[in-house]
């Protein structure tokens, strides 16, 4: 049987115990490189030399030359960006709608969880749980249809239908007017996720031990004050740390949601644009690859302090769920 | 001192008023209704006669109905069929091989014995940190590694995912006992066996759970084909979708359905808004037909805390 990572003997000669050391090394975890090979192989492409590709921010990419041979430009891209209102906006947007869907988030998905906590039948319980996460199993294509039967301007079924019924006759139309946008996406976005977000709080209060709530209903406290002074201080934990990861995302938006529910119209870019739909529609449909690149740069180099403080806040929290 | 418990007469500790249990479950029946019905409302306009929508707007009650969207969806199956059959490739394909990879990967990095663990995990969670965006990203799959309208474009994006390796990861270190894994190397197992016959059919719940995951990125990808499919013919369904959506002209232009039903009748009209939502339905009835089936094993991972986050 191989004795690989051994000591070496004294007395014998120090470069063969070595190589009979590497080769019991090789011998054995080599193995394991070879695994580990494959996903390398694509990390490598999906996410480590276009890493390298972020140096086209700082160039004047020229594509008939090709990337590494383009101009540097130092922080010229980044001046135009953040000169323009768009940098100000996109940003501010990104940031407004994902502190919004936290707190959304939180809120609703802690509150349906104590209520499906709190029924009576588990079947029935079972059974909402089951409708209420089904949007989240639809694409923001299926989403995007879904939310136009409801918005289409002359034919929808709010502005034929249900606003006439409140007796609002003039109908708003829906794919123009940005203000409305601001609760239209938070309520769309919540009614995708919630599933996901019911259930984890839902599975944190099902492992709270019984005997607390024994105990608190004999020295006789109401529901109200189990849930407040029991319930919620035990899950605490994973509150912390569902909303810690999602604040170190909050420099980026879901795309699908920015650019499928709303269609992409234009007139609704003063609150529907983020980041992340800046930088496609600046890259693929403008061809603007200094501004995007800049954009991309930005949310690349936020994000990650972003996600690194987080991180490092989850540890002390609760060490198991931290990434690293 | 008598309990409280004991005067409510209340069966669990749990358990609220029925007036409370009440409103409860209305609420949730509205909460829902507002979830399906939104799915009722396309399917119902799918069989609706296009001039009715047009005049009465959507409507959960028809004045007609009318098989015309699909009438003309079957026309045109090829496309649709097409695109069906991509989605499905790649979600096949793709699903197995992302499995496959990361667990190779995640394996490795949670064998305690292994040095360079650390090293290795770091390289596949950093990526998790620092995400270079879409423009290296774009300019690499299409000026270096010329993928464009190719099917793998769709498919490698998401072969590997560190948050699922993680996942995997926490599960091998934790779920698989070391003892176990000793006494197959003492057997003269290699490192393969191991994997294949010990460490694989122990983790079975995981496995189910990242599958789930990956198969519902794919079905539901449509952003892949936006970026790298530029003939409009080896997309996803998904997308197929979203082009009908998007662009009336997609419909007319693009449908030889639409020609030759023109060459034949001149004065044939697009039933736009009906064929839209018939290919909504076409697009979302999978879906709905294995959801209940698959959010069983949805819920049984995130709860079981395979998931964290």
């Amino acid at each position: 049987m191989q004795q690989a990572v051994g000591t070496t003997r004294p007395g014998a000669a120090a470069v063969p115990a070595k190589t009979k050391q590497n080769q019991g090394y090789w011998k054995r975890f080599g193995v394991f490189y070879l695994m580990m090979a494959p996903a390398l192989i694509v990390l490598l492409i999906n996410n480590y030399l276009p890493m390298l590709g972020s140096i086209i921010a700082f160039k004047n990419v020229n594509y008939s030359v090709g990337v590494l041979k383009s101009p540097w430009v130092g922080l010229q891209n980044f001046e135009y960006l953040f000169n323009t209102t768009d940098a100000w906006k996109i940003t501010r947007n990104t940031l407004a709608y994902n502190a919004v869907f936290i707190v959304l988030n939180l809120i609703v998905g802690v509150a349906f969880a104590l209520m499906f906590n709190a029924m009576r039948s588990r079947k029935l319980a079972k059974f909402h749980q089951t409708a209420m996460f089904l949007p989240y199993f639809l694409s923001w294509v299926v989403i995007t249809y879904l939310v136009y039967g409801f918005l289409n301007p002359e034919i929808g079924l709010l502005n034929k239908t249900i606003l006439p019924a409140f007796g609002v006759q003039h109908p708003i139309d829906w794919y123009t007017e940005p203000f409305y946008w601001m609760f239209i996406l938070p309520i769309v976005n919540t009614w995708k996720g919630i599933g996901y977000y019911a259930v984890i709080y839902l599975a944190a209060i099902i492992g709270i031990d019984q005997e607390y709530y024994e105990a608190a209903t004999i020295d006789g406290a109401s529901r109200w004050r189990q849930v407040w002074s029991i319930t919620l201080p035990l899950i605490r934990p994973v509150i912390i740390v569902l909303t810690l990861l999602q604040i170190g995302r909050i420099f980026y938006a879901d795309f699908g949601l920015f650019f499928q529910v709303t269609r992409d119209a234009g007139a609704l870019y003063d609150t529907t644009l983020v980041i992340d739909t800046y930088v496609y529609k600046g890259f693929l449909v403008t061809g603007d690859i200094g501004m995007s690149s800049a954009a991309g740069m930005y949310q690349a180099v936020v994000g990650f302090i972003l996600v690194l403080v987080s991180n490092l806040i989850i540890r002390r929290v609760s060490k198991d769920d931290a990434l690293f | 001192m008598t309990t409280i418990a004991s005067k409510r007469k209340l069966a669990g500790v749990h358990e609220v008023s029925a007036g409370a249990n009440a409103a409860f479950n209305i609420f949730f029946w509205i909460y829902t209704a507002l979830c399906v019905v939104p799915l009722i409302l396309i399917l119902i306009v799918s069989f609706t006669d296009e001039n009715t929508v047009l005049v009465n707007g959507y409507s959960f009650f028809p004045h007609k109905l009318s098989l015309a969207a699909f009438d003309f969806l079957l026309h045109d199956w090829y496309n649709v069929a097409f695109s069906y059959g991509v989605s499905i490739f790649v979600t096949l394909f793709g699903t197995i091989v992302c499995l496959a990879l990361m667990t190779l990967y995640a394996y490795p990095i949670s064998r305690r014995d292994f040095r360079h663990r650390g090293l290795f995990s770091f390289i596949m969670f950093f990526t998790l940190l620092y995400n270079a965006g879409l423009v290296p990203f774009y300019i690499m799959y299409t000026q270096y590694l010329h993928l464009q309208n190719t099917i793998l474009a769709l498919m490698l994006p998401y072969f590997v995912q560190g948050f699922f390796v993680l996942i995997l990861r926490t599960f091998f270190s934790n779920s698989v006992p070391t003892a176990l894994l000793e006494s197959a190397k003492i057997d003269g197992a290699g490192e393969w066996r191991i994997f294949a016959q010990i460490v694989l059919p122990l983790s079975m719940p995981v496995l189910a759970t990242v599958a789930l995951f990956c198969t519902l990125n794919y079905w539901n990808d449509w952003f892949q084909s936006l970026l790298f499919i530029n003939d409009n013919k080896m997309v996803s369904i998904q997308f197929r979708m979203y082009k009908a959506m998007l662009d009336l002209q997609f419909l007319s232009t693009n449908s030889q359905a639409y020609s030759a039903i023109l060459a034949a009748n001149p004065n044939f009209q697009l039933p736009s808004e009906t064929v839209r939502m018939a290919m909504a339905v076409v697009g979302i009835g999978p879906i709905v037909f294995v959801y209940p089936y698959f959010q069983r094993y949805f819920i049984k991972g995130l709860t079981v805390g395979a998931v964290k986050g």
